[in-house]
């Protein structure tokens, strides 16, 4: 029993270095985060309750920037999870030019954000390329389309390596089971929902939390693209922050912050929730 | 018979055409760049004036350049050999993203290691912890980065961007998920031969996780590479700031410049693919449980 103890607290000491970095840079700042979404000034502040949160909701820039994020993270997430799906079933089959096709779907990783920006510009302007192309005259930066813009650039950003994730988890697949299912004569749409997803399931859970990784920092791109203040269509939760953060409004950035932070937390809680539920179905097979 | 094999060889003529638009389509902005970092300025003020010039209602359309009228290495010649200060920004990237991908991978395999070893009731609670930090946009964890800076007085100094970029808890995430597949057997047998948890970590699981920590370091690496927001914020000094900052703002006038620092500051990231896509393609949820 004592070695047991012994080596839990063993394997606690790995945790350390993460942990102390992560307390001094990352939670206790954080405290103050909370301490001052709860006071009135920054300084000597008298302690307001929830009047921060209760102004925060009645606040339209930040409704405005809350509605177009949920409303990109609603297109998005099922979008960067479900193509590459698509892609790397397809992918599976002989087709020609394999392994070049998946270069190339993975060198956007590559391209440095400033020329990914210069290349949008020229092809989305009031007088660029896809206006030439199409003989339209659309300012996609202030058209309720420029949402699809962002959203083009998300997903040929993050596509690639989503579905090279699938790749591999597909590959992993242990041949019996497919060869069971081929002779049992399923057909391909039957063998995916029986056998396949069955071994996707956490690579989709996976895939599912790095899209909600990238879609929280496409903003870089949207911020570069736009500016601080772009059409309201793309104004987003981020550029809320952002710019309450350079006014030095503390009050409405933490509590604005801490809400998200609380969202998250539940949005998280529910899928670890499906994720152990997911194990623990695989582990009794 | 005849009719059959038209049509597929139809079909087949049909499924080259998608995937090579499709690679094309995905690969468009790479050729754009590597293009016109060989035209010359006057070119590409000619070309893109009309959209980069910031007069939105200019009546002339942009011409997008696929093969430069005269190729040149103008813009290469500048950047390298009569702007040092491009350099030395861009060695300031290199200051910052070097030390940050390998010291995060390596705190995170730790940590990871912490995670899946013996999975707590508290450790759970952290790594839950740990996974909204992780999806917090920037916007967020710059306040308290900010605030910590200003503390430690590591404000304007490349620490501020170092420190949080080191104990950042995204690695963490990724590493956990991959360890937690590693076969409970390999443990258990190197646990009957004594070994201690040093040991388990050293001889197994590192041995084990090659593939994700380069697949990790990887993505922590084009990520720092490109960083806008955290320097904005953490630095003030023009000597500190990293290229992909500069990259950003460049304007009118050095446009021409653009792509080629572009494509030079592609370099590192395109030698780091080529030797790791393999890793890539191991990938990281799956290759525990060959």
């Amino acid at each position: 029993m004592k070695r047991r103890q012994d080596r839990k607290s063993a394997s606690f000491l790995f945790l350390l270095p993460s942990l102390a970095g992560v307390l001094l840079f990352f939670l206790l700042p954080f405290g103050m985060v909370i301490y001052y979404s709860l006071v009135n000034r920054p300084v000597d502040g008298d302690f307001v309750g929830l009047d921060n949160y209760k102004a925060l909701l009645h606040n339209k820039a930040f409704l405005l920037g809350a509605k177009n994020t949920g409303i990109l993270l609603a297109i998005s997430i099922p979008l960067a999870v479900l193509l590459p799906l698509k892609l790397a079933l397809w992918l599976e089959r002989a087709i020609p030019l394999k392994s070049q096709l998946r270069t190339a779907l993975l060198s956007p990783m590559l391209v440095p954000v400033a020329s990914v920006i210069l290349v949008w510009q020229v092809l989305f302007h009031r007088n660029g390329s896809l206006n030439a192309w199409l003989g339209t005259h659309l300012d996609w930066f202030y058209s309720p389309w420029s949402i699809l813009m962002v959203l083009l650039l998300y997903l040929w950003k993050n596509i690639g390596y989503h579905t090279i994730l699938y790749t591999a988890a597909l590959a992993a697949i242990p041949r019996t089971y497919i060869d069971m299912a081929n002779l049992d004569g399923a057909s391909r749409t039957r063998q995916f929902f029986a056998v396949k997803i069955h071994f996707l399931a956490p690579t989709i859970f996976f895939v599912v939390l790095m899209s909600l990784i990238a879609s929280m920092k496409i903003f870089r791109e949207v911020w570069l693209l736009t500016g601080s203040y772009p059409n309201q269509n793309l104004y987003l939760l981020q550029h809320f922050m952002n710019n309450t953060f350079r006014n030095m409004d503390y009050q409405k950035l933490s509590s604005a912050a801490l809400l998200l932070a609380t969202v998250m937390g539940a949005v998280i809680a529910v899928l670890l929730g499906i994720e152990r539920r997911l194990d623990r179905d695989t582990e009794y097979e | 018979m005849s009719k059959n094999m038209k049509k597929r060889r139809f079909k087949n003529g049909c499924l080259w055409l998608a995937i090579t638009l499709l690679a094309i389509l995905f690969l468009l902005p790479t050729i754009l760049t590597v293009v016109n970092s060989f035209l010359s300025a006057a070119e590409i003020e000619r070309s893109y004036g009309a959209v980069l010039g910031g007069d939105t209602y200019m009546k002339e359309q942009v011409i997008l350049r696929l093969v430069p009228d005269i190729a040149t290495g103008e813009q290469y010649h500048t950047f390298l050999l009569q702007s040092p200060e491009y350099l030395q920004k861009f060695w300031n990237s290199v200051l910052y993203t070097v030390p940050i991908t390998i010291l995060q991978v390596a705190v995170s395999a730790l940590a990871a290691y912490g995670f899946c070893r013996r999975p707590s009731r508290l450790r759970r609670l952290i790594f839950f912890g740990y996974l909204v930090l992780t999806l917090m946009p920037y916007q967020v964890t710059l306040v308290p980065n900010y605030l910590v800076s200003k503390q430690l007085g590591t404000y304007d100094t490349i620490w501020a961007i170092l420190l949080p970029g080191i104990f950042s808890p995204f690695a963490v995430f990724l590493l956990t998920k991959y360890m937690q597949r590693i076969p409970r057997e390999y443990i258990e047998a190197a646990q009957l031969d004594g070994a201690n948890e040093w040991q388990i970590f050293r001889r197994i699981f590192l041995p084990q996780c090659k593939s994700a920590l380069f697949a990790v370091g990887m993505l922590v690496f084009f990520d720092y590479w490109n960083m806008v927001e955290q320097p904005m914020v953490l630095l003030e000094q023009e000597e500190l700031q990293p290229l992909s900052i500069y990259l950003s703002r460049i304007n009118e006038g050095e446009l021409g410049l653009a792509f080629a620092a572009a494509v030079i500051y592609m370099i590192p990231c395109l030698l780091l693919f080529l030797g790791g896509e393999k890793h890539l393609e191991e990938g990281i949820v799956t290759g525990g449980i060959k």
